[in-house]
């Protein structure tokens, strides 16, 4: 697999395109591997690539039941951000930041990363006060953060709501300049590219049907493909971490629940960053093909089924039309449902397992895209030196025994309000 | 929209219920001190693929707690009891 450059798209153009190869190698499981990842996500082929990329581990399988990116990487709003309050959380998503910062020339591949800048709007004094305590803590940890009033709103964002009628007026926002969305399916295909040229089989359509034991430790896993033997074994599977746990013999704190996202039809350029709303949860952006992308609340309820329910469709377009009334007659072109992992404490699970050989990275709830470069990196740390990344700490099983959450929601113990 | 069937005001669309969440936790006695217990209790969930036990509260009707159960692949709904029984 060559390099992609000016160079070699002149040289294919000039022999008609006809000369690409396939992005990776298509791979079949070999007997066994030093480490298997379970699940082709974004989260689980970055593992692959630092794995291979930072500590020389090439021995490598990532196993995925469907196709790469045909999961939750393909399924979310594309937001990246790091405007984190709590200790654990701030650094490691500031981490993430740096690391897309550089992603694009890291993996040879375009994930075209925009920094657009992200807004939350504050609706009340008290609001933009949580804000301004948020903002101190990012930029005392170095990160770009801006407390802008009502008008400096208005001159950024003039097509929000800000007349008389306002159902909740805008006092505010807090800004990341740094802040911005990525192209999701180059995020999959750059890692899977990248890890294939270090030697990592990428083996699709492969699922894991159960686990190899020798004695309690994992030794490796059953597919609809065969046994595959491993030293190590990595969970990153998205939605589906309690089912795969339970073949592990794994308790988990962990509830399946569906989110669903949005797209209108394309319109010219017309909102140029990402903007959250602060008076409930919804958020959008504009898509590099001109649609409207927003997202807001979970269903609720413990599910699996990847199709959301109309309650929240008509909950997402009235705080859409309560912050963007020009939108309001914009048609919906398409929407779609994706399972999330959630923990009660909103916090992702980065951990080793009380089975031997087994490491679990999930329970991303719906904020796992934005954390997939550090995630990976972190978790082939892990997988590598047996050892826990120092930002990472925070992110461990025992969590919810020894009482150190990080409840970053605030919503107790209820997966669900997470 | 899910279409649960209240046992004292009929089928409902579940936008009138809240969810409560997984009715099969067992709570600990008030005096268990076993800390592994209570961990079990607050965060501990089975979280199946498929037929799954939960609390819904009809807040815009009766206002009882029911026990729903519902099967989380298809959302075909098997029963609906009152909570209150179910302890009996």
């Amino acid at each position: 697999m060559g390099r992609y450059s000016i160079f070699s798209l002149l040289r294919h153009a000039a022999t008609g395109n006809r000369g690409w190869q396939r992005a990776w190698r298509a791979a079949s499981p070999k007997p066994s591997y030093d480490v298997i990842i379970i699940g082709g996500g974004g989260h689980g082929l970055a593992t692959a690539f630092y794995l291979a990329e930072n500590h020389g581990v090439r021995n490598v399988a990532v196993l995925e039941k469907g196709y790469i990116g045909g999961g939750n990487v393909g399924r979310n709003t594309t937001v990246i951000r790091s405007n984190y309050l709590l200790d654990g959380n701030t650094q490691f998503y500031e981490y993430s930041m740096k690391l897309w910062e550089g992603l694009s020339a890291a993996l040879n591949f375009n994930v075209m990363f925009s920094q657009r800048g992200q807004l939350v709007t504050a609706h009340s004094a008290d609001q933009l006060d949580a804000f301004a305590h948020r903002a101190n803590i990012m930029r005392s940890n170095g990160i770009d953060a801006d407390i802008l009033d009502r008008q400096q709103v208005r001159k950024l964002v003039p097509y929000l709501d800000f007349s008389e009628t306002a159902r909740f007026p805008i006092h505010g926002a807090i800004f990341q300049g740094r802040a911005g969305t990525a192209r999701h399916d180059a995020v999959a295909w750059g890692y899977a590219r990248a890890a294939s040229c270090h030697g990592v089989d990428i083996i699709e359509g492969c699922e894991v049907t159960g686990f190899l034991r020798d004695d309690e430790r994992i030794v490796g896993v059953e597919t609809t493909r065969g046994h595959i033997g491993a030293g190590r074994v990595g969970l990153a599977v998205a939605g589906h971490t309690s089912v795969l746990g339970q073949m592990a013999g794994l308790e988990l704190p962990i509830e399946s629940h569906l989110l669903q996202a949005f797209v209108t039809e394309p319109v010219k350029p017309l909102v140029n960053h990402v903007i959250a709303y602060g008076a409930d949860h919804f958020y959008l952006s504009q898509s590099d093909k001109g649609g409207l992308v927003f997202g807001g609340n979970l269903d609720g309820y413990n599910s699996y089924s990847q199709r959301g329910n109309t309650g929240v469709l008509r909950e997402v377009c009235e705080a859409a039309i309560a912050l963007m009334p020009n939108i309001s007659r914009l048609r919906l072109l398409r929407h779609w449902g994706g399972i999330m992992d959630m923990t009660p404490d909103a916090s992702p699970i980065i951990s080793p397992t009380p089975v031997e050989g087994l490491y679990l990275n999930g329970g991303w709830c719906y904020g796992g895209f934005k954390a997939t470069p550090a995630s990976g990196w972190c978790f082939a740390h892990m997988l590598a030196t047996g050892k826990t990344h120092p930002l990472i700490e925070g992110y461990g099983l025992d969590r919810f025994r020894t009482g150190y959450l990080l409840d970053e929601a605030g919503a107790g113990p209820f997966a669900w309000l997470q | 929209m899910l279409r649960i069937e209240c046992p004292c005001c009929g089928t409902r669309d579940h936008g009138e219920f809240r969810y409560g969440g997984d009715a099969a936790v067992e709570r600990p006695a008030h005096d268990n001190s076993d800390p592994d217990a209570w961990y079990r209790y607050v965060y501990v969930r089975s979280n199946p693929k498929g037929l799954h036990q939960e609390f819904w509260q009809h807040v815009l009707g009766c206002r009882q707690w029911l026990v729903v159960e519902r099967d989380t692949v298809t959302h075909s709904i098997r029963s609906v009891s009152f909570s209150r029984r179910q302890r009996a």
